[in-house]
This record gives structure tokens, C-alpha cells and sequence, in this order.
């Protein structure tokens, strides 16, 4: 969930909600006069404010400006989780950041690589640039849609339906498995619009996007509700590791469930709807 | 750090404070606070705002703050942003 | 004509008629029905003139209803001729005083007011009272504890002046027109139904007097005395909104989600179970949840209670609820149900709430959902002051529910800006935490220990529980350790429960603590 990074109402209530992530914004949603302000504000709440379990990530300003370098050093010594670096569109782009965070890891003491990144891809040259971007560190651990800049990029604008975000969508998609992270999607600006929401994560989640980013608090358990593996999807993938299971108490190299051989991609696949299960507590 | 022109910092929005720094016109902090919570709350913000001022190395200044509920991290990001601008610098040091 | 010797029969002293008929004593009407509406009846020309007829007095008590919220004219205009007789000294009962009757506070200062008794205060009158305005201290009651006291006659009331939005010439009163669309509409006047039972005298001001009789009526004629025509008795604006509006507020939605969940997973959410909902935003959208679950698990509610809004009647309308009981009607889909469905039934404050009838509509309660400005580790609540020690608020029904429901659940946020909800001690106690069941807040629920029924419910619905302790910790984690209040040694209020016992005193608060520079 974005938490824009100068709203103090806002930052302090971020942990109530249900959301996977916290994404404090000291970028697009704060004013050039005030980004001083909101650096000062968020580190102050990473550092006083118990997020509980959540993953907290900030998108800092981008790195060819001294508000970029400065929200780094403010943010990697408020350990921050993740560090979201918007606007990438070369793999170049990803490795200065990781120079920079470790310069200052190292200047405080903190393990390297302890700092983790994701890339926002947000322009035609950031999508072609994908799958390098995504192999540019070790530190990454997830790629991002953000199709605001990126649709204005293309000389178009964005529709219910989202073709013009498909080939990006899509290219994001084969770099981020190709380096094995996460495929984020990009936010849905309609908070009032709960149907094109469900509509759009729907479309993505069968694209194979593991997650999309909200901007209200609103707009949080649709989502989580479309990613929420049902009970029968959930059975299914628990007789799959029972088979598997099975299979090998008998010591065979051969697993089959209801006559069918179960191949690896099912063995992945029943893999993965457990985790997701797992994530959303409905199993422990 | 000196303080060579007024900062301001914060908004008049719930759970901010709108914090105004200026050269002191006697020596020490004077703080005017006015805040939605000040019976119950008001000494604890003198608090946090003269320790703010001092762990920054300012000793003299004259502080107004117009307080809408804001926590004690809201405070001291507030009170920093203000004294640094007052002092026309960007030397932040991020301690925690 | 008759000729009996009345004296001659035996038992005259028993029988109590004894005066023969006399055709002189007849008396027939000849003029039309419209001719007797437009002369015979109870209006009088002006609101003084009904003051005089009603013979009130220095040191009388007089009373007034709330329905019109922040949006009432009647208690500004009614006082403002008082004190222009100069009339001194009186005991001022209205069921609750809101901001709008500022202007109380000169009439206090004056003198004609002397003391108050009601079910709340708010604005700058209860500043000014908080800080020390009046030398007799208020006496606040639930709105089922007055009901309680004007029926035993322990406050009497020596004239009540209810303002109706519409009334025939004859006293027939209601909180809507069917006549017309003139004129302002409140609903259910169930307060003022119970004033105009029991006052000795009842004014009814109107600003849309329509033709008799104006039935179904809300108070019958047989209590009005005096009818007085003015100008405007309310604000439309001041009084409802067009229909109580869901909330986006994702903190409310969060709390309802939470709420539903609470009262799904207790034994007492089956086929015909009984509910009242609060006003606030967390309450209707939880509303709205409960039509969910009311849906999938195919149960209905027998009725609901209250302060009734248009989500309630939504479900009334579908077939959810089968029963509305309105003792006051928040919104104009309420009131437009009241007028138009039959089962929507207008009640007294008595039947509301009294503590003294066995068959009081909240002792047939399962459910009641209520707010509360500051709750602690006991369980109390406070709905009466504020984190600062200033009065802001009424108690209203909330005793009187939080007794007669099976299950009182609180909703409130854990903290309101920097003032943490769940503390270790209220600042005043309204209604005792034996009464109050579960609090559900946006971080975390509790359960009262006495509860244990409770507990296991929720325990096997997999409801994630904390204590109230924990709760308390959590708020003062988050704004911090505040200054305790200061107040000086002198009582300005006087709290009591819904059977006239005083559960807290409200001190007068400190002038000189920490405020604005």
C-alpha cells in the first residue's frame, strides 16, 4: 500500500490495515518544497512505529539528484527493508543505487546486501531494458509496473480493458522469472471503482503477477481475495503433497494421484497455491 | 547550528504541527504551543520540542508550534525540518 | 323531565351520581366541523399567551425533546420569552441539550435558568459548564432513567413545550406531515411522547398547523393544552441528513468488517434474533455487513430498536427485519418509513427504556452496538467527557441498552488523533463495565472476563482475542504517557445510572493547566 511520505495522519495508521506491504512515497506524491519534510517524517515513524510483520519499502527520488542520494542515506539507517527506485530504465541505474546502499552500509556498520531493492519500470526503454534490469543485483527481489509515466511515454492513456499495458505487462513478467523475483502490477487510481479493480487483478493474477499495488486502504482485501487460493484449489494442491508424500514412503520414483502421473510443473504449481494458502493464514 | 532565517515546517492537517522556527529574541527556546490536546499532552510536547532543538546544537530560538494531535516522531520530524531550513542547511544527520 | 327522589334510595352514599339531569345543561354544536376546527380549538396567539395560561412560575419545571438535534429553534424561542417575563429560577429537563442552545448560557447567568437535568450537553455550554458556569450542579440522566423519574413523578414536569412538525388545531401531533411537504420532519418523537404523557401542561409549537385529525397521530390531542403558530420551530439542515450515508472512512470499514464477524460467531446471531445499531459511521456500514451474513446463513431479525436509520429500513423493506421499534428517527428515510410502513411503530421513551417496565423494549435486545469517547481496563464507559475533562456529550440509551442486550458491544477506534480510547480509568464512568460485553477496535478485540460464555464463542470462530490490558498498553504506546487532568474540588455535574443511583460526580476543571499560549 502507498502511504504518501508527508501525510503523518496517514503514515502513523499504516500498520492497522491488511496489506502485505507498506510503500512509504518520498517521490511523485510529495511536492518538490516538502521533500525534505517527508524524508525527516518517514524516518522518524520507521524508526518509532512498530509496522508489526509488514515488509516496509520506500520509493526515494530518483538518483541523479542530491534529494535521491540523501533519501538513501536517511532510509537505509532507518533500516528500511526495501528500497524502490523509480523511473529505471537501464540496468546501469539499478547498479549505482546498489553502490550507494552499500556505501552507506558500510559506513554505518551494516551487513552488505542487507538492504534490498525493486526496480519500478515506468518508460518503453525501462520495459525493454526488463530483463537486464532484473538480473541487475542480488539485492533485487521484485520488478514493477508503473503505468501512469509509462502510458504517457507511449503517446497513449490508460483503459478498463489495459492493452496498451500488456506488452509491458508481459515483459515485466518474463524478466522477473527469468531472474526468478516477484512481478508487481501497477496501482488502480479509482478507489471508488471496486469492480475495475477486482476486473484488472483478476486479468493480472492470470497473467501471473504475484501481487499489485493499492492505493487506498479500501481497495486492500479484493485483492487479497482474488490472490487467496479457494478451498477447493487448496485441497487439490494438499492431495498433491500427499501424493508426493505417498510416493515416497513406497520409496517410488513415481508419483500418481486419481490415475494421473503428476509431472513437476503440477508438483510447482500445488507448491506454490500453499505458500499463497499459507500467507493468507488460512492454513499454518 | 545558527539560525539565520525563519523555517517552517508541518501542515494545520489532523495528527500534524505546524512548527515555525525564528531567531530567538531572548536567549534560551521560548516555545508558543497551541494544541488540541494541550492539558493532556502540552508538557510532553515542550518536552520533545526543546529536546530536539538542543540535540541539533540550537540553544537560542524562538519556536511557535499549532499542534493538531501529532505524535511524539511527527513532532521531532517537524521541529528538525523547521530548524534546518531555518538554518538554511542540508548537513542532516540521521540518527536514530 | 325526569322526577326522582334520589334521596329516598338506599346506598346514595355509596353511588357517586347524584345530581338529577337538567335539559338546561344540554348543549348541542350547530356549527360545521371546519367552522369548530378553525374556533374551537386550542391555538393560542402567541407563545406568551400559552406561558400565561399554563400559569408557570419561578422555580417551575419545564421540559423539551431533542429531536430536532443541532437543528432546534424551540428552546432558544420558548426561553428567549420566558426571560422576557421574567420568570426566574427554573429547573430546565429537556431529554438532551445540543450545541445550537448556546444562548442558555445568558439565560443561566441571568438566573432564569437555576438547574438543568438531561441526558446531555455539548458545545459551549458545556464548556462553560464544564468550567465552573452553574452553582447547581446538572444531573444527567439516561433517557430511560428520566422516562423512569417523570413517571414516578419524581421530576415532575410542570409544562412541556414540544415543538411538532406538524399538528391539527385540536393537539393530534406528528414528526412528519402527511399533508403536506411543508414543514420540517424529525420522525418518531418518542421523548416528547412521553413528556406530553405526563406534564401537567403541554404547549405544542408548530409551523404547519393541517386540517384534523391528523392521524396516525404521535402524541393525541387528549395531552396537548395549548397550540402556539410560530414562524419556524427548526433547520432541516440542523435536524437529519437526506439518508445517513455508508462510510469510506477504511478505519470505520475495518471496525464494522470486525463487528459482523463478532456477532456472527455468538450463539445469539439465529433466526429472529433482535438489534439496535448506534448512529455513528462504523455502525451503519456495519449494517451492511450483517446484511451479508444475514443473507448466506437465511436468518431473519425479529425486529430492531432505536434511533433507527435508513439502513435499517433498507433490511425492514427486504424482509430482514421484521419489526421496527423508532424512538427517534436519524435520517428522512426513517422518517418516511415511519409514516409509510405499518410495522414501523412509533414508541415512548418509557417503552424505550424505563428501567421500571418489565416489558421495556431494550430488555428484549440480543444485540446493541454503541460508541463510546473512553472505555477502561473495568469495562467502563464514558460517553459524557472528553479525554480533557470537559462534558461534550449525552448518554442517551446507552446504560439502558448496554442492561437489557444479551450482548453490548462497544466500537471505537484504539485512539482519536493523540487521545487513547482504552485507558486505564475513565475520566467519568456512565455505564458499568458489568454491562459491557466485547470492544471491538480497529487493532484489536476484548472480550469482558465475566464473559466467558463470550470467549469460547469467539475462541471457536477463530476471533483472535487481547486483553483490555493489553489494548490500554497499546494506545499509551502509541500517544504516550499524558498529564492527568486537573480539576478544582467543585462538582458540576452529577452522573447516575438508568435507577437514579449517582455512579460519578463531574468536577469542575482547572483553568490554569497547560492550555493555548
Amino acid at each position: 500500500m502507498f502511504v504518501p511520505g508527508n501525510n503523518p495522519g496517514m503514515i502513523k495508521d499504516a500498520y492497522i490495515y491488511n496489506c502485505d506491504c507498506i510503500m512509504f512515497d518520498l517521490e511523485d506524491s510529495v511536492s518538490y518544497t516538502e521533500k525534505d519534510a517527508a524524508r525527516s517524517l518517514v524516518f522518524h515513524a520507521l524508526t518509532t512505529i512498530d509496522y508489526g510483520d509488514k515488509e516496509l519499502v520506500v520509493r526515494v527520488n530518483a538518483l541523479d539528484s542530491s534529494i535521491g542520494i540523501d533519501d538513501l542515506e536517511a532510509m537505509v539507517r532507518a533500516r528500511i527493508d526495501v528500497i524502490r527506485l523509480p523511473k529505471t530504465e537501464t540496468a546501469q541505474d539499478i547498479i549505482f543505487c546498489e553502490e550507494q546502499i552499500e556505501r552507506i552500509e558500510i559506513s554505518i556498520g551494516m551487513p552488505v546486501g542487507t538492504t534490498k531493492m525493486m526496480a519500478a519500470i515506468e518508460s518503453a526503454q525501462g520495459v525493454l531494458n526488463a530483463p537486464a534490469i532484473a538480473k541487475a543485483s542480488k539485492r533485487l527481489i521484485g520488478i514493477a509496473l508503473g503505468a501512469e509515466d509509462y502510458v504517457t511515454d507511449l503517446k497513449t492513456n490508460r483503459s478498463p480493458e489495459g492493452i496498451e499495458l500488456l506488452f509491458a505487462r508481459s515483459m515485466i513478467l518474463q524478466a522477473a522469472r527469468s531472474a526468478g523475483i516477484s512481478a508487481l502490477d501497477t496501482v488502480f487510481s479509482d478507489v471508488n471503482d471496486e469492480e475495475g479493480l477486482i476486473a484488472e487483478a483478476k486479468h493480472i493474477k492470470q497473467l501471473g503477477f504475484d501481487g499489485k499495488s493499492v492505493i487506498n486502504p479500501r481497495q486492500i482485501q479484493p485483492i487479497i481475495d482474488i490472490f487467496t487460493p479457494t478451498l477447493k484449489e487448496i485441497q487439490k494442491a494438499k492431495a498433491v503433497m500427499e501424493a508426493i508424500a505417498e510416493a515416497n514412503r513406497r520409496g517410488s520414483g513415481v508419483i500418481s494421484l486419481n490415475g494421473k502421473m503428476i509431472d513437476r510443473p503440477i508438483v510447482l504449481r500445488a507448491e506454490r497455491v500453499i505458500s499463497l494458502a499459507k500467507a493468507a493464514k488460512i492454513i499454518s | 547550528m545558527e539560525i539565520v532565517t525563519t523555517g517552517l515546517a508541518g501542515t494545520m492537517e489532523s495528527s500534524d504541527i505546524m512548527v515555525t522556527v525564528s531567531k530567538p529574541t531572548q536567549a534560551g527556546i521560548t516555545i508558543e504551543l497551541s494544541s488540541s490536546v494541550s492539558k493532556q499532552f502540552g508538557k510532553q510536547i515542550r518536552g520533545v520540542i526543546l529536546e530536539c532543538a538542543h540535540k541539533l546544537g540550537v540553544m537560542d530560538a524562538s519556536i511557535t508550534a499549532v499542534d493538531q494531535g501529532a505524535l511524539d516522531c511527527v513532532i521531532k520530524a517537524r521541529v528538525k525540518t523547521a530548524i534546518y531550513r531555518a538554518c538554511l542547511s542540508t548537513d542532516y544527520k540521521w540518527e536514530v | 323531565m325526569p322526577n326522582f327522589d334520589l334521596t329516598a334510595l338506599a346506598h346514595m352514599d355509596e353511588l357517586k351520581t347524584q345530581t338529577p339531569f337538567d335539559t338546561e345543561h344540554v348543549y348541542k354544536e350547530l356549527k360545521t366541523c371546519h367552522e369548530r376546527e378553525l374556533s374551537d380549538n386550542k391555538i393560542v396567539p402567541t407563545l406568551q399567551d400559552a406561558i400565561r395560561l399554563c400559569g408557570l412560575k419561578d422555580g417551575m419545571t419545564i421540559s423539551f425533546h431533542h429531536h430536532f438535534r443541532n437543528g432546534d429553534f424551540v428552546v432558544n424561542k420558548v426561553m428567549a420569552v420566558i426571560a422576557q417575563m421574567g420568570i426566574k429560577a427554573l429547573v430546565l429537563a429537556p431529554s438532551s441539550l445540543i450545541d445550537i442552545h448556546k444562548p442558555l448560557i445568558d439565560h443561566i447567568r441571568n438566573g432564569v435558568v437555576r438547574r438543568i437535568e438531561t441526558s446531555g450537553l455539548r458545545g459551549e455550554l458545556a464548556e462553560e459548564i464544564s468550567h465552573g458556569l452553574m452553582e447547581v450542579p446538572v444531573v444527567f440522566r439516561s433517557h430511560g432513567g428520566r422516562a423512569a423519574v417523570i413517571e414516578t413523578g419524581e421530576l415532575p414536569i410542570d409544562i412541556a413545550f414540544i415543538g411538532a412538525p406538524s399538528c391539527d388545531p385540536l393537539g393530534n401531533a406528528n414528526g412528519y406531515s402527511r399533508d403536506n411537504d411543508k414543514g420540517i420532519v424529525c420522525g418518531a418523537m418518542g421523548y416528547a411522547k412521553l413528556d406530553a404523557q405526563h406534564a401537567r401542561k403541554v404547549v405544542i409549537l408548530t409551523d404547519n398547523i393541517v386540517p384534523f385529525p391528523n392521524v396516525p397521530f404521535g402524541i393525541p390531542e387528549s395531552d396537548v393544552d395549548y397550540i402556539v403558530e410560530v414562524d419556524a420551530i427548526g433547520d432541516p439542515n440542523g435536524i437529519m441528513s437526506g439518508a445517513t450515508r455508508y462510510t469510506t472512512n477504511p478505519k470505520e470499514l475495518m471496525i464494522a468488517q470486525k463487528v459482523a464477524e463478532v456477532i456472527e460467531a455468538t450463539d445469539f446471531f439465529r433466526n429472529g434474533f433482535s438489534l439496535q445499531m448506534g448512529s455513528g459511521g462504523a455502525s451503519l456500514a456495519t449494517v451492511r455487513f450483517m446484511k451479508e451474513k444475514m443473507l448466506k446463513k437465511k436468518i431473519k431479525a425479529s425486529f430492531a430498536l432505536g434511533g433507527i436509520t435508513g439502513q435499517i429500513v433498507q433490511l425492514h423493506e427486504e424482509g430482514l427485519i421484521k419489526k421496527i421499534l423508532d424512538v427517534q428517527s436519524f435520517d428522512l428515510e426513517a422518517a418516511r418509513s415511519l409514516k409509510d410502513n405499518r410495522f414501523h411503530q412509533q414508541i415512548s421513551a418509557s417503552y424505550y427504556a424505563s428501567p421500571n417496565s418489565k416489558g421495556s423494549a431494550v430488555n428484549q435486545l440480543d444485540f446493541v452496538v454503541l460508541s463510546a469517547l473512553e472505555l477502561d481496563v473495568d469495562f467502563n464507559v464514558n460517553v459524557l467527557t472528553g479525554s480533557d475533562g470537559v462534558i461534550r456529550g449525552a448518554i442517551g440509551g446507552h446504560c439502558d441498552t448496554a442492561a437489557g442486550a444479551s450482548v453490548a458491544i462497544i466500537t471505537c477506534p484504539l485512539t482519536r488523533g493523540r487521545i487513547p480510547t482504552i485507558v486505564d480509568r475513565v475520566n467519568t464512568i456512565v455505564t458499568p463495565g458489568k454491562t459491557i460485553d466485547i470492544v471491538v477496535t480497529d487493532q484489536g478485540i476484548a472480550v469482558n472476563p465475566i464473559r466467558s460464555d463470550l470467549m469460547k464463542m469467539m475462541e471457536r470462530a477463530g476471533i483472535d482475542l487481547c486483553t483490555i490490558e493489553e489494548l490500554r498498553d497499546k494506545a499509551r504506546r502509541i500517544v504516550g504517557q499524558g498529564t492527568p487532568i486537573a480539576y478544582t474540588d467543585r462538582v458540576v455535574g452529577v452522573v447516575t445510572y438508568r435507577d437514579g443511583s449517582v455512579i460519578d460526580l463531574i468536577y469542575q476543571v482547572k483553568d490554569d493547566q497547560e492550555t493555548e499560549d
